[in-house]
């Protein structure tokens, strides 16, 4: 999937539209760093910018497409990884980056990931986790952790929590990862590995948001989010990729899994050709 | 050498299509429009176009767009429910101005309803459907020739105006069984989308053009633009500047209006002379035509004006073919409670009385019920 191999050092106004700013996103929030590693790793691997399709849904993650200086497509909530489904399809010449949220994955749209994972479309799913409703005021998510105050949970969060990770590889994904903001490098690294895998690949971003998720839990400010969240995971180094349904104590970073199967648009395509030349030899 | 053969009008919607160059075609399976889906997973892979069925409705209509704004052709279908579902994606389209086919194959509703009968209850649905306003063409068959041509239309409509377009079936026409030359029927499979040409500096992706239809940046083309679903501006991001907004919205159903000509079609029968005229569309337009045929051997002056456009409705058409006429009334027979009664009777207030017929007991009006129907209003 290599275009060609950067020479110069990466510079993130040459990926970003610079018209589109000041950007929307709160002061603290960790989806910008997340959108950094993702330019980044893609300055790293030299891709086209005018080959990257980013597809989004809707929430804060969602805004994020407005953001790159790329073929971008602000879809509806839920559905970029349906979206994205078709224009990989359509266009197996582009590369195709799906951004999306912990609610518009994970709920909304929770159909559509296991069947993205199952059918190994080569396309890049970033899940930026902040395991609440933004956007939209602060109402729990799937991934808020337990207890947590939320405008819909005012007594604190009863409902267990998804560990999306855990899903997508139960799911069938060929690459899965997962890492915090706060390791910009690894982020960054992990990222360019989930661009280069060939098939679906399915990443985690633990994202804080400070704001909103933060300030009604006194979880303090982005700094000490960031680094609670670090404390609370620990690298991956161990075969075993998926333990639990439900999110442990300490989640597990890195490459959680990667397996080599066949990418679903060159099977198809490979079908249809044996098709057409069958039916050219009768 | 003619090419007759014996073909279903949902099977002519997939060659309509294909034929129109449609080469991505996303669907999930449902009653009474599946063999659609069938056919284009048989037919595309032939072309060299793709097939998928998704994992479900809203999935289809998501893909569908997404391979249309990679710059393919592309087409779903479905029926009732599965058409609730596809709602909220065809409005993305419809503001985004996304060229896309949805074939919806009428069953009775509302819910699972009846699955296997037919009905024509999804007159409204079809143009009002997605929330808020927003522009859309419907088109109605009435055969499977016609379900063929009707479906090419629906492509070349689309593409031509980046605008969603419906095609409207009801049951009977989707599975109806009928001989058909498609080497016979005129297809133009050479509609080409007006791509966006030229240099990037400066390039607006929504900008008004004469024809308000604005040419599409395609991925790879190096325009890197942004499509969204919010409202925005000709820069193709979100505004929500008043004057930005309405304009927006404002150009997308004025765009309709200047291609009035090209998007209305309509059909009359007897007319000229009719005392009263029978608007259908569908099977119940081939009941009514049936009707008239019995009604003027027994010297009584019927006449059968079907929109083959549904939404826009033909509107002046129908006021000229009425005021010409001199018809004195006009009625509408349809499988509802009432709804293309609905426009008949605001295109005709004060010019003359209308009539309605409905039935929705999952049984096809019948050419009989029509004729009696229509010498009781006249006696």
């Amino acid at each position: 999937m290599k275009d060609n191999i950067a020479a110069e050092p990466f510079e993130i106004k040459d990926y970003i539209r610079l018209e589109q700013m000041p950007h929307f996103l709160c002061p603290g929030c960790g989806h910008g760093i997340a959108l950094r590693a993702l330019l980044w790793a893609m300055h790293d691997l030299g891709i086209d910018k005018d080959k990257l399709a980013v597809v989004s849904g809707i929430g804060c993650s969602g805004r994020l497409s407005a953001y790159i200086d790329a073929n971008t497509f602000h879809t509806t909530h839920g559905r970029p990884l349906a979206y994205a489904t078709g224009l990989a399809l359509a266009r197996p010449d582009l590369h195709v980056v799906v951004i999306t949220g912990d609610g518009d994955c994970l709920a909304i749209g929770g159909n559509h990931l296991i069947h993205a994972c199952r059918r190994n479309l080569n396309m890049t799913c970033l899940m930026l986790n902040n395991e609440i409703y933004g956007m939209t005021g602060g109402q729990v998510s799937p991934t808020t952790s337990s207890d947590r105050y939320t405008t819909t949970t005012p007594a604190g969060n009863t409902e267990p929590v998804f560990d999306a990770c855990a899903l997508a590889a139960a799911a069938g994904a060929s690459f899965v990862g997962r890492e915090v903001t706060m390791q910009v490098n690894s982020l960054k690294d992990l990222t360019a590995r989930a661009l280069e895998h060939d098939g679906f690949s399915f990443l985690e971003v633990i994202s804080d948001c400070t704001e909103i998720y933060g300030r009604k839990n006194d979880l303090g400010a982005s700094p000490e989010m960031m680094l609670s969240q670090k404390s609370s995971m620990r690298p991956f180094a161990y075969r075993n990729t998926v333990d639990v349904p439900f999110r442990p104590n300490a989640l597990k970073t890195g490459v959680l899994c990667q397996v080599e199967r066949a990418e679903y648009g060159a099977a198809y395509r490979e079908m249809t050709a044996g098709l057409r030349k069958k039916s050219e030899a009768e | 050498m003619s090419q007759r053969q014996n073909l279903q009008g949902n099977h002519a919607c997939a060659l309509g299509a294909i034929r129109a160059g449609c080469r991505f075609f996303a669907g999930y399976p449902i009653t009474p429009s599946s063999e659609v889906a069938e056919s284009m997973a048989a037919e595309l892979p032939k072309v060299g176009g793709t097939f998928i069925q998704m994992e479900d409705e809203i999935a289809s209509m998501g893909a569908v767009i997404g391979a249309s704004m990679g710059g393919v052709k592309a087409m779903t279908a479905t029926s009732g429910p599965g058409f609730s579902l596809k709602q909220e994606n065809l409005g993305y389209a419809c503001g985004a101005e996304i060229p896309c086919v949805i074939v919806n194959v009428m069953r009775g509703g509302p819910s699972t309803g009846m699955p296997t009968r037919p009905a024509q209850g999804d007159i409204m649905q079809a143009r009002w459907g997605t929330h808020g306003d927003h522009a859309i063409i419907v088109l109605a068959p009435a055969s499977v020739s016609e379900a063929y041509s009707e479906t090419i239309r629906a492509v070349n409509l689309s593409e031509s105006l980046r605008v969603p377009v419906i095609v409207l079936l009801d049951e009977v026409i989707g599975h109806l069984v009928e001989t058909v030359d498609l080497e016979a029927i005129p297809g133009d499979a050479d509609t080409v989308r007006a791509f966006a040409t030229g240099p990037r500096e400066g390039f607006e992706p929504y900008a008004v053009t004469e024809d308000m239809v604005p040419p599409m940046p395609r991925p790879g083309d190096g325009y890197r633009a942004h499509t969204t679903g919010l409202t925005h501006a000709p820069s193709g991001f979100p505004t929500q500047d008043p004057a930005l907004a309405e304009a927006a919205l404002t150009r997308t159903t004025d765009k309709l209006v200047l291609h009035r000509d090209k998007i209305e079609s309509w059909r009359v029968r007897d007319c000229d002379d009719a005392d009263l005229l029978i608007v259908a569309i569908g099977i119940s337009a081939r009941a009514a035509q049936q009707a008239v045929k019995e009604l003027r051997a027994k010297g009584v002056k019927a006449g059968l004006f079907r929109p083959v456009t549904l939404w826009p409705f033909p509107e002046e058409a129908l006021r000229d073919v009425v005021a010409k006429s001199g018809a004195r009334a006009v009625l509408v027979p349809e499988m509802n409670q009432g709804q293309l009664v609905l426009e008949v009777e605001r295109l005709l207030t004060d010019r003359c009385d209308v009539h309605a017929l409905n039935r929705i007991d999952g049984e096809a009006i019948t050419p009989d019920e029509i004729a009696t129907r229509v010498q009781e209003i006249l006696a």
